[in-house]
């Protein structure tokens, strides 16, 4: 909690600046706990429904506690050209989540995103930030099992 | 209020600076249907259904009249051969979530909308946001908003607002053209805070 | 660093920078951009600076860490100056032989310069390169050169003598002038001039006005945006600066989507040097006018890089684009004149304030002057950035600069303008680049996606991805969009499973026309456009996939099946140990069978079977021919001969 009152602090608690206090939020908390929103709401004045819209209507925020590895496989046209939907079904495969779940031991989530701008390397999925590039259905399992 | 004067339909009709078409229209007598538009509200544009032909200064374009403020001689034109087919659609694509809704099954009859056009939906909800818009600028409670986006996009109480609001209020349940938001209502009783009574 | 406080100043501080830089000494300019750091060039230009120090090289050579060059294909690569001689493919094992080599000894090493893989002949010289040779990077060249840093690169080059020369000897209506002079198209994807949409702005009386850089970079295959900013951040703040002061506006806003950290950390670099160093806040450069920067991350959503939804969102709430009647020019954020213009757009500004709207001008068609960059990918050799000029071909594009289809593939399409726009077809290859042009052509030219298409691709498939993508982005708040998008992806889906049905298309086009003529916003009016495009030139593969069950380019899942040739297979075993789902029956010596029930399509066995015997087929529209019995299938192998 002290931590989201400094956040709305830096951005004196305006109310048009919500949508980058809750990007600060989730980027340190990755995740938006229902009490940090309760706490924006009152300290804003902005009221609970409207945040409520914001947070679901936006893919950046997470209301429900991420794995300890985000998984981010790139959907964009070039990678779809390139078979990137093979690769998400590998992924899904073998993890048992669908895009936007996390599994049961909080191990992965995992997310379809669109272009990492790294289409030169295409199909490419980001791992904890890291591009694996080049990827085929049949190196998922190996790239997969370095995370444990 | 500057005086302005438009046509609607062949017939001249005289209106004020800032008001809309559809405003214009209803004040001549003139029907134009809608379904997210309510006097009492800001003009919302979500369901198209208010659709008319303008014409302005030579060029022709498809404007939804509940936003589209008047202008003098404009030409407006709310019943066309596209303006009907557009309408059937949009009311058929309504049709999947709630078929039996009597709105929607009484402008179906006039534009030969066919509710079996579209494999059912799983939710009622048409998104014309008349509860959340009803909540937040009439009542000022906020206790119903949007969630989610998209082909995701529905309404959803906040459950400790409306554990205190909306008993003895209800005053949006008549607006809702398909009864989701009494639904979602009962639904969210179970997530009231404990000791809240609820009737 | 004092503030630089008049013209003069900047000139004399412009011309003792130059004066300390030495153009005759060795200069390392190694990428940084994002897609060159996936590539691992980061470890490339640590070790440089380890390397540089322990052999001694410290005085005797730069080494610059730049953004984007734009051939990322190559990544990670370097152009050592003053010779401009380019490596690729560069590893940290390079590094000590490119510094004792090509530093030391001016010796050029063959395994790192450009090779042509069809002449096969190498290219030494940066410029000499087809990829680059062929483009006109008056915008984005300059990433190459500049550290995006260090605000003193920018300004040796001749950065923020625009600004000077509008704040000291133009006035607003003169500027105003030159860039309606110019022809300067949106280059974000609308192409609206952008001398009127300023000059709409400018009309109105109002002491709040707003000019945003919109770098939401939504659609996806396209980074322009994105290393423009990280490569070059202060071309697009002087152009916005010049913007502001020609609307009358004090106030702007930089609209980054999260998805871009680099972008954020570079562009926040930027401003506050730019501030440090008096180009930003008050009094700048002694003039009376003052301008500050306000940076806004996006959150996720593609519709909020519609003009109208980005504004709603920089005042904090949900990114839902409003009805247009009234320009946002007009009313715009908080109901104030604002300009929205894209990156790209504003970093043309200052390029047309020194050369001249003339200048700007030779280039180009008639209606649409300048040049555009490109992101050319897909299935294409040279994957990467190019900016070339407008009235180019699309053939010269693919194949002069972009050397053409990967894998030695037949092209069948090449996508532009992102979910809205459209595919265009071999036939049309010698269209030229342009805004009308690819408007007439059935797409459009979009922020500058430019993704090639080979005869592996379904253009079925293609329309689907589209609209599955433009679900999930959709505001979801009219009808025309939300309902009519899900009900188009049902069918699409459908249609690609095998379940299509006569009525199909018909239905299709009419969901087309209500979603075109009565969306609320530009999402939804151009959705149908993949579809509607790839049903005029691909119509043949819609009706294969509804009457035949069939697809023509062996793509879709669930209307294909994979079939080992007995005739081909040489039971090798790598497809048996390899197949995720242990789908393939066979053994040594015995030909291998596909277990059709427990295939799962994933394409494994037809990626690893070796290439001498391609025994693995796929086969789409016809039924799979029954398994060999066990004794059919054995081979009998002819022993050596002593």
């Amino acid at each position: 909690m002290e931590l989201v009152d400094r956040i709305i602090e830096k951005h004196h608690g305006e109310a048009s600046a919500l949508i980058q206090i809750l990007l600060e939020i989730q980027s340190k908390n990755h995740w938006l706990p229902k009490e940090a929103l309760d706490r924006v709401s009152e300290k804003l004045g902005v009221p609970k429904a409207r945040i409520q819209h914001v947070a679901t209507f936006y893919k950046a925020f997470s209301l429900v506690p991420k794995g300890k590895h985000e998984i981010h496989i790139c959907m964009g046209t070039a990678c779809h050209v390139r078979g990137a939907t093979r690769i998400l079904d590998a992924v899904q495969e073998r993890t048992g989540i669908k895009p936007g779940e996390t599994d049961l031991d909080l191990k992965f989530t995992l997310q379809t995103v669109n272009c990492l701008g790294c289409c030169a390397l295409g199909p490419v999925m980001e791992i904890d930030g890291k591009t694996h590039g080049k990827m085929t259905p049949s190196k998922v399992a190996e790239v997969l099992k370095n995370y444990e | 209020m500057k005086d302005v004067q438009l046509t609607i339909d062949g017939r001249e009709v005289k209106a004020k600076e800032g008001m809309t078409v559809l405003e214009a229209a209803r004040k001549a007598g003139i029907f134009i249907p809608t379904l997210c538009y309510h006097e009492k509200l800001e003009p919302y544009g979500g369901c198209r259904l208010c659709i008319v032909e303008v014409e302005e200064r030579g060029w022709t374009k498809l404007v939804v009249s509940c936003v589209f403020q008047v202008a003098d001689n404009l030409v407006v034109r709310t019943r066309s051969e596209k303006i009907d087919r557009i309408r059937k659609m949009i009311l058929e694509l309504l049709l999947a979530h709630a078929p039996d809704a009597p709105e929607l099954a009484r402008l179906a009859a006039e534009y030969g909308a066919d509710r079996n056009r579209f494999d059912k939906e799983s939710s009622f909800c048409i998104n014309c946001g008349l509860c959340v818009r009803y909540c937040a600028e009439i009542k000022k409670k906020f206790a119903v908003g949007f969630v989610s986006r998209g082909t995701r996009r529905e309404i959803s109480f906040i459950p400790e607002i409306a554990a205190e609001a909306c008993w003895n209020c209800k005053e949006c349940f008549p607006l809702c053209p398909t009864s989701f938001l009494q639904a979602a209502y009962v639904l969210t009783e179970a997530f009231f805070p404990k000791g809240n009574p609820s009737g | 660093m004092a503030k630089i406080n008049s013209p003069a100043e900047l000139e004399a501080f412009r011309k003792d920078l130059v004066a300390k830089r030495d153009p005759t000494k060795p200069l390392i300019s190694v990428c940084c951009g994002s897609a060159c750091l996936a590539s691992g060039s980061g470890e490339v230009a640590a070790v440089l600076e380890e390397e540089i120090k322990k052999q001694g090289l410290s005085d005797k050579v730069e080494l610059k860490k730049t953004g984007c060059h734009g051939f990322c294909e190559r990544g990670p690569l370097m152009v050592l100056r003053p010779e401009e001689v380019a490596y690729f493919h560069i590893e940290p094992k390079d590094v000590s032989e490119i510094l004792s080599q090509t530093v030391k000894e001016k010796k050029v090493l063959d395994h790192l310069v450009y090779a042509d893989p069809a002449a096969k002949e190498k290219v030494v010289h940066e410029g000499e390169i087809p990829f680059y040779k062929y483009q006109e990077r008056i915008v984005f060249g300059s990433n190459g050169i500049i550290d995006p840093k260090n605000i003193e690169d920018y300004i040796a080059l001749g950065g923020y003598r625009a600004l000077a020369k509008v704040l000291f000897e133009m006035t607003p209506e003169q500027v105003l002038e030159e860039v309606k002079k110019s022809n300067l198209r949106g280059r974000g994807g609308g192409g609206f001039p952008t001398g009127r949409k300023w000059e709409e702005s400018r009309k109105v009386q109002s002491d709040i006005k707003y000019v945003i850089v919109n770098a939401d970079e939504g659609d996806p295959g396209a980074y322009m945006d994105r290393s423009l900013l990280e490569g070059n951040p202060h071309l697009v703040l002087e152009g916005l600066i010049i913007g502001a002061y020609t609307v009358g506006a004090r106030e702007g806003f930089i609209y980054v989507r999260q998805e871009y950290p680099l972008a954020v950390e570079n562009v926040n670099v930027a401003l506050r040097q730019a501030e440090e160093y008096g180009f930003l806040g008050e009094n700048i450069l002694g003039s009376r006018f003052s301008f500050t920067v306000k940076v806004h991350q996006g959150a996720g959503a593609f519709v909020s890089g519609e003009s109208s939804a980005l504004m709603t969102a920089i005042e904090g709430k949900v990114g839902e684009p409003r009805p247009k009647y009234i320009h946002t020019a007009v009313k715009g954020v908080w109901d104030r004149p604002s300009v929205l213009n894209n990156v790209e757009t504003w970093a043309n500004v200052p390029l047309i304030i020194n050369n001249g709207a003339d200048w700007f001008t030779r280039l180009g068609t008639e209606k649409s002057k300048g040049t555009k960059i490109f992101s050319l990918v897909g299935k294409i050799n040279n994957t990467g950035l190019v900016e070339v000029p407008m009235g180019m071909t699309l053939r010269d594009i693919i194949y002069k600069i972009g050397g053409g289809i990967r894998g030695g593939k037949r092209f069948k399409a090449v996508q532009t303008g992102g979910p809205s726009g459209g595919c265009i077809p071999e036939s049309l290859l010698d269209l030229p680049v342009g805004f009308d042009e690819l408007t007439k052509a059935g797409s459009m030219m979009g922020s500058g996606g430019m993704i090639v298409m080979d005869e592996d691709t379904c253009m079925v498939d293609v329309a689907r991805y589209f609209l599955d993508f433009l679900t999930e982005e959709s505001c979801g708040k009219c009808v025309p969009c939300r309902e009519g998008i899900r009900q188009m992806l049902k069918i699409l889906t459908n249609i690609t499973k095998g379940k299509g049905k006569e009525g199909d298309i018909e239905l299709l086009e009419q969901l087309a026309e209500t979603a075109c003529e009565a969306s609320l916003c530009a999402l939804g009016k151009t959705a149908p456009n993949p579809f509607l495009s790839t049903l005029k030139y691909f119509r043949d593969e819609y009706e294969a996939h509804i009457k035949e069950k069939r697809c023509p380019a062996l793509s879709c899942k669930d209307l294909i099946a994979y079939y080992i040739n007995p005739e081909k297979c040489q039971a090798c075993m790598t497809c048996f140990k390899n197949c995720p789902a242990q789908a393939i029956i066979g053994g040594k010596n015995l030909i291998h069978i596909v277990d059709q029930e427990k295939c799962t399509k994933c394409g494994t066995c037809f990626e690893v079977c070796p290439p001498r015997f391609r025994a693995v087929e796929k086969i789409s529209g016809k039924p799979v021919p029954p398994p060999l019995p066990e004794e059919a299938r054995v081979i009998t192998r002819k022993s050596k001969e002593k």
